[in-house]
């Protein structure tokens, strides 16, 4: 029988919730037992080439192109898990969202201490994803079937997850494994 | 006639109280746990944060505003309340700015203490996302009114106890919010280092200044076991 597939994906995330996927150490010998990568910062695969069991999500939404990930993943993906700060409550990014965005731009590129922008010119490049007016969690785009908190989760919050998932058990972490920092 | 003690049940489970104790105060010398949030020892109950709610006869109501009677049948352990719990500490969450990751108070934060506590891994309710104020002006205290959840415990410390009245509420509704003097900065209140109520902050709002990192994150109150304060028997 096939191995069931894993993606992963980093939105509007910093990366270090994959660190901590990488952070299982030794035991990523036992998830190839578990596993195939499908579309994966980790393997570098770029576009989803077979329906996948379980998505994992670092981070929330705060371009359009995030959100065409996004929508990409449920619709290629059984069950989403959105791991992390950013993809549970929108994270550091989105503290920006009690500024509006003009603001931020404008502090960003035109009128910050350090600027140097003489044309003042915003980047407009179609090349770049426009940003959303706000960075959304993940559970507030699309549904979510799970959630493992934590700045990032740490690797056995994430093992013992994704274990349970893939071994037909019950979740239960352990109090400590249960973070929002 | 007074009778000396009252005897009522919480959750099947006999318990006794003096007569003007409140169900919390009772359920805490009986070792029973209740969640709490806004309720601090020494200050006028508040009722503010309502997640000590439990149901006395039938009736929700929050336990440290509600006398022990005797006969009282208490429920508060049971998922119907644990969920009335769940969604008004998931309302605190979203009503503010709670960026846990950059906040000092991490670890040490009651609200999250009740929402580990209560099994929470993300909100059900849409981030709000309001604009609050911050106040850096003060030599030593720094105000953060992002992480404001209105438990009134500043106000009524800062009145009752340091005779100060530094911080009030202003506004109704949604727009209650903490104030200090109109016009003024932290700094140009009576507002001390030494100051009970820099202590009273359930949240990071009210955080001393150079001092949030001297106990390393991990290591912190509610890092590895909930509620350390208040031992649970079974």
């Amino acid at each position: 029988m096939d191995k069931p597939k894993l993606a992963t994906c980093s939105l509007a995330g910093c990366f270090g919730c994959h660190m901590s996927i990488l952070d299982i150490d030794e035991r990523i010998l036992d998830l190839v037992d578990l596993v195939d990568f499908d579309k994966s910062p980790i393997n570098d695969k770029k576009a989803f080439t077979d329906r996948c069991l379980v998505g994992l999500l670092e981070g929330g939404c705060s371009t359009e192109e995030n959100v065409h990930v996004l929508e990409s993943f449920r619709n290629s993906c059984d069950i989403l898990i959105s791991v992390g700060a950013c993809a549970i409550t929108g994270g550091i990014p989105a503290m920006r969202n009690n500024i509006p965005l003009t603001e931020c731009l404008s502090e960003a590129y035109l009128d910050g201490p350090t600027v140097y922008n003489p044309g003042r010119v915003l980047p407009s490049d179609p090349e770049i994803p426009l940003c959303l007016n706000n960075v959304y969690p993940c559970h507030e785009v699309v549904k979510i079937d799970y959630f493992l908190p934590g700045c990032p989760p740490s690797a056995d919050t994430i093992w013992e997850g994704l274990v349970a998932l893939l071994s037909g058990k019950p979740l239960d972490l352990p109090y400590q494994l249960v973070k929002y920092d | 006639m007074s009778k000396d003690k009252i005897t009522f049940t919480i959750d099947g489970c006999e318990v006794t109280a003096q007569p003007g104790q409140t169900v919390m105060q009772a359920a805490d010398a009986a070792n029973i746990r209740i969640p709490q949030l806004c309720y601090l020892e020494g200050l006028t109950p508040h009722g503010s944060c309502r997640v000590c709610i439990v149901k006395a006869n039938g009736r929700l109501d929050t336990s440290c505003t509600l006398p022990a009677v005797e006969g009282m049948v208490v429920e508060n352990n049971t998922e119907e309340i644990n969920e009335y719990r769940r969604d008004l500490v998931d309302m605190l969450f979203v009503e503010g700015n709670h960026i846990c990751p950059s906040c000092e108070k991490s670890g040490d934060c009651e609200l999250q203490g009740v929402a580990y506590e209560l099994g929470i891994t993300a909100p059900k309710y849409p981030y709000q996302f309001p604009r609050r104020e911050t106040d850096a002006s003060h030599p030593d205290i720094f105000l953060d009114l992002n992480r404001c959840i209105l438990c009134a415990r500043c106000v009524q410390t800062s009145r009752d106890l340091d005779g100060k009245t530094v911080f009030e509420f202003v506004g109704r509704g949604p727009d209650k919010k903490l104030a200090i003097r109109p016009g003024a900065r932290l700094a140009d209140t009576e507002l001390d280092i030494t100051d009970q109520v820099v202590g009273s902050c359930p949240v990071g709002t009210i955080l001393k200044k150079r001092v949030g990192f001297a106990v390393p994150v991990g290591e912190r109150t509610y890092d590895k076991e909930p509620h350390p304060e208040q031992p649970v028997s079974e």
